[in-house]
């Protein structure tokens, strides 16, 4: 890029696109593999949560809707009768427990909510140990970590900006798109890469763009604000808002006491409208209290689009006060953009081919990033002495595409092993998972390259297939009884750990084997510590 | 400084500016297209919607441009004549309710 304007001839669009393409590919490469790969694991964010609380058994039907709603609103408000606000997520297939949030005075979290799990058909709230289960990954998806969330949001945001920009110079620079899709050159080194590179990225190439513009819309309130602050008022501004996050009109508590008017049969109500287990949440508003207000809030599982559907109900006569169904095109563009990118409507089918095309966009990222090492390896003037730049590259990359591997693993490592009653014990869980993350870039600065993807590549194989083994000797869900009994939660979490850490184990097992191609004309520029060219 | 060195800074004054047109001029020109969305004929709320949509599109197109033309001044160029139109739609829109 640096001789874009010295060159003495104009250089074509391909060139310059490809350029752009490397450098913008490479500068935010690495926070951008580690948003795919996380994001990947949330597709199975509820399994993951469900895997990582292995004391909550499975139950083996799911209760109905309504009288689980009812059954949870009178529990809370029998054990704090002082809430001002309660939300529950009412119990699926894939979640099959009520996750309860309430707000009252003495409340111990942000804005006096507390939160907890409550057995579906008992009502009774649900003992497990304290973990971030799979809403970790998910947040560290959008958030990072360490740091307020707003500016994790922004360098996820600008990282996001470059991905769209690299996948729209990549199209630019790749000419014949599709014919080269058929094309695959094996062991023939970086030419290699460069088709598994362009294979794996034009294989998942809509849902790429998808989910890159897709992520940048769903913060956009954040990024791209201005046009939103001149809408002429505030309610409209509100509505607008209204249409991305669930956001009911607030309402103001009488003072009055009124009973609760029968919740479960609000629930009822929705679902006939929206057929059964369509009804996802239940918010109420000042229960017991004469303005009270419910809403009935539609599953995200249901539909594609995201935007809030729901009924609001009188909460101390039960009369239907409004029905939220209709958005508007662009409103529905950006709530169908929003639900593809989170996939929450996927059935196991759907949400398996989400899992495997994330993980080609992870390849896609993790492969532009070797690729990058693996040109310029033999224009080294010295291949034993690569340039600062080079070997910090070369060194980042380990770190970051073998590295967290074993980083993911050792956070479900801790989730099994650290004692129950542990102080901060999910904080922990997350400590564990970036000290295993730091330990392998210390790693990588201390080994031989190839050595360092080897064994991390092994480290992580070992972690992923002891899982199974440490789930099986520390929970009451081994995988065998698991199989039997049809618990996929348990089962197929164990079963793609497994998967995976045959994939490490394969690529440890490539690298090893690969031995780089002595060029013809320069034989002396092979090098015995070459970056694996193994595995796209 | 020495005359060697001072060059050497000036040969990668084109590409910072590029990188200046990139990330500033790409961002200004997708926030007044969020702005401009709002004089579309259409409903209020789906025009803020449509600008973000769109603004982000903008943006990344507006990058591919600023490196493939030929020169500095050219990327900035662009960038100006594709804002002028759009700053003056966005100056018809009226002001916010200050949020």
């Amino acid at each position: 890029m640096s001789q874009v304007d010295r060159s003495p001839k104009p250089r074509g669009i391909r060139q310059t696109m490809s350029d752009l393409h490397i450098w913008v590919g490479l500068l935010a490469g690495w926070i951008l593999y580690a948003m795919f790969l996380t994001g990947t694991a949330s597709y199975f964010r509820d399994e993951l949560s469900r895997y990582t609380r292995p004391e909550i058994a499975t139950p083996s039907t799911l209760p109905d809707a309504a009288a689980v709603a009812q059954r949870t609103v009178t529990a809370i408000m029998a054990d704090t009768p002082a809430a001002s606000q309660i939300n529950l997520s009412l119990p699926s297939q894939r979640m099959p427990w009520v996750s309860a949030m309430w707000a009252s005075p003495g409340g111990r979290g942000r804005h006096g909510f507390d939160s907890g799990l409550f057995d579906a058909s008992t009502g009774a709230p649900l003992q497990a140990r304290d973990t971030g289960g799979g809403d970790f990954f998910y947040a560290f998806h959008f958030n990072l970590h360490y740091m307020p969330a707003m500016w994790g949001r922004w360098i996820v945001g600008l990282c996001a900006m470059f991905m769209l920009v690299a996948i729209v110079s990549g199209v630019i620079t790749h000419k014949k798109i599709f014919a080269d899709f058929f094309t695959f050159r094996w062991g023939k080194g970086q030419r290699s890469w460069l088709d598994g590179h362009a294979a794996v990225s034009v294989l998942g190439l809509p849902f790429h763009f998808m989910i890159t513009w897709s992520g940048l819309v769903m913060l956009a309130v954040l990024y791209m604000p201005w046009g939103l602050a001149k809408l002429p008022d505030k309610r409209q501004q509100a509505e607008v808002i209204s249409e991305m996050r669930l956001f009911l009109p607030p309402q103001k508590a009488a003072g009055h006491p009124a009973p609760l008017t029968h919740v479960g049969a609000l629930v009822q109500q929705a679902e006939q409208r929206w057929g059964t287990g369509a009804a996802g949440s239940v918010q109420v508003q000042n229960p017991g209290d004469e303005n009270a207000r419910v809403a009935v809030v539609r599953a995200q599982s249901s539909r594609v689009s995201t935007t809030p559907n729901y009924l609001l109900f009188d909460g101390s006569d039960g009369q239907l006060l409004q029905i939220k169904e209709h958005s508007g095109v662009a409103a529905d563009t950006q709530g169908v953009l929003y639900g593809l990118h989170l996939g929450r409507f996927a059935d196991a089918a759907l949400r398996w081919l989400y899992f495997i095309v994330s993980l080609a966009g992870t390849a896609m990222v993790g492969t532009g990033l070797v690729l990058w090492t693996v040109k310029r390896r033999a224009q080294l003037p010295d291949p034993q002495r690569p340039y600062f730049g080079f070997r910090l590259v070369e060194r980042l990359n380990i770190a970051t595409v073998a590295g967290l591997s074993v980083a993911m693993a050792a956070y479900l490592w801790a989730n099994r092993l650290l004692p129950v009653t542990m102080d901060s014990r999910a904080a922990w869980e997350v400590h564990l998972f970036f000290l295993a993350w730091a330990a392998m870039f210390v790693h990588a600065t201390l080994r031989t390259p190839k050595r360092a993807w080897i064994e991390q590549f092994l480290l992580a194989a070992l972690l992923l297939a002891l899982l199974p083994v440490l789930t099986a000797m520390t929970t009451s869900h081994p995988l065998w009884h698991a199989l039997a009994m049809g618990d996929w939660a348990f089962a197929g979490t164990d079963l793609t750990l497994l998967a995976l850490a045959a994939l490490h184990s394969l690529l440890a097992w490539r690298t090893w084997r690969h031995a780089p191609k002595a060029k013809r004309a320069r034989p002396s520029a092979a090098s015995r510590n070459a970056v694996p060219e193994a595995g796209a | 400084m020495s005359v060697s060195r001072t060059a050497s800074v000036l040969a990668w004054l084109p590409l910072v500016s590029r990188i200046l047109a990139a990330l500033f001029g790409g961002y200004a020109l997708a926030a007044l297209c969020s702005i401009a969305a709002l004089a579309l004929p259409i409903d209020g709320r789906q025009a803020v919607f449509t600008g973000m949509l769109a603004g982000f599109l903008l943006h990344a197109g507006a990058v591919v441009w600023v490196f493939a033309v030929r020169s500095a001044w050219r990327a900035w160029l662009g960038l100006v004549i594709a804002a002028l139109p759009l700053c003056l739609i966005a100056q018809t829109v009226g002001d916010g309710g200050g949020a």
